[in-house]
């Protein structure tokens, strides 16, 4: 799996998603600052990390929306490459039209930063092959914009196609249908507000998010 | 010229921010108000010869968020000498 992490500024979540698809993939992933126009050839996987992209400015993920990498990963999206953006990635990929809705401020307008329960809804995608349907999982999120959002139209349809692949099992922050990650209408673009990456070996306090990046592994080669 | 955006959430779009703003003007005892709703606005100053279209297509791409935001262009008249 040849794989790629985009590095905006103001990211912090690159270098531990780095670390696991690294420890996963056997594989070093290419790190890729915001402002290259192209990304490098062949690759199997592009990571948008989490953080704080040029400071929430305008709207989380708004101006990292805009950069020139931006404009390759929709293209590389375009022509089947899997995309995995989490947290400020999530924020990053609905704001560049790759994924619907939006990222709201918390409902409680708290940052929420704690291990959450997740379900999974959908494990028929690339990203979740290596859960069971309905299986809990605990994952981590640490954010102030994870409120998803959008018009009940979208909702039905995300939940009719099976694109929600993540929900949270309790209240979050305030999120339609307590979504927490849903993918793209051609299933290789997944977003979630969770943190997989932080939970991926015992010291972690759980592992349960490593499954999502072998699973990728399986699926992607 | 100056050119104002002003960028609203969508009706029926939760605003916990206005709502927060809601508690904190009664708390401090204030009366009557029926409903908060916070936005933003955003002043350009533009060439004269940019024109409503091309603002509209900034709001749309990028100043607003047209899936939870609704955005209205306000444009200052021209002054006598900077018209």
């Amino acid at each position: 799996m040849k794989s790629a992490v985009i590095v905006f500024p103001g990211s912090n979540c690159d270098r531990d998603m780095a670390v696991v698809l690294e420890q996963v993939s056997g594989r070093k992933p290419l790190m890729v600052w915001h402002r290259e126009a192209e990304l490098p050839d062949s690759l199997d996987l592009v990571a948008v990390p989490g953080g704080f992209s040029y400071g929430d400015y305008l709207r989380s993920g708004a101006m990292a929306a805009r950069s020139p990498v931006m404009r390759a990963v929709v293209e590389a999206a375009g022509r089947g490459v899997s995309i995995l953006g989490v947290c400020n990635g999530f924020q990053i990929l609905t704001e560049a039209g790759l994924l619907p809705g939006a990222l709201m401020r918390n409902a409680g307008l708290h940052f929420v930063c704690r291990d959450v329960p997740l379900r999974v809804e959908n494990s028929q995608t690339a990203f979740t092959c290596r859960y069971d349907a309905g299986e809990e999982i605990l994952i981590p999120v640490a954010h102030h914009d994870g409120n998803y959002q959008a018009d009940p139209d979208t909702l039905d349809r995300l939940e009719g196609e099976g694109r929600i692949a993540f929900r949270y099992a309790g209240a979050c922050n305030g999120s339609a249908r307590d979504i927490a990650g849903i993918v793209g209408e051609a299933g290789n673009v997944l977003g979630m507000m969770p943190h997989p990456e932080r939970m991926v070996e015992p010291a972690h306090g759980g592992a349960d998010g490593r499954r999502l990046f072998e699973g990728l592994l399986e699926a992607i080669g | 010229m100056k050119t104002r955006v002003y960028v609203t959430l969508k009706k029926g779009v939760l605003d916990p921010q206005g709502k927060a703003i809601h508690h904190a003007l009664e708390g401090l005892g204030f009366a009557g108000v029926n409903e908060v709703r916070a936005g933003k606005l955003i002043e350009l100053d533009l060439d004269p010869g940019v024109g409503e279209a091309e603002v509209e297509a900034m709001c749309r791409k990028l100043l607003a968020n047209i899936v939870i935001e609704n955005f209205r262009i306000e444009r200052e008249a021209p002054t006598e000498e900077g018209a």
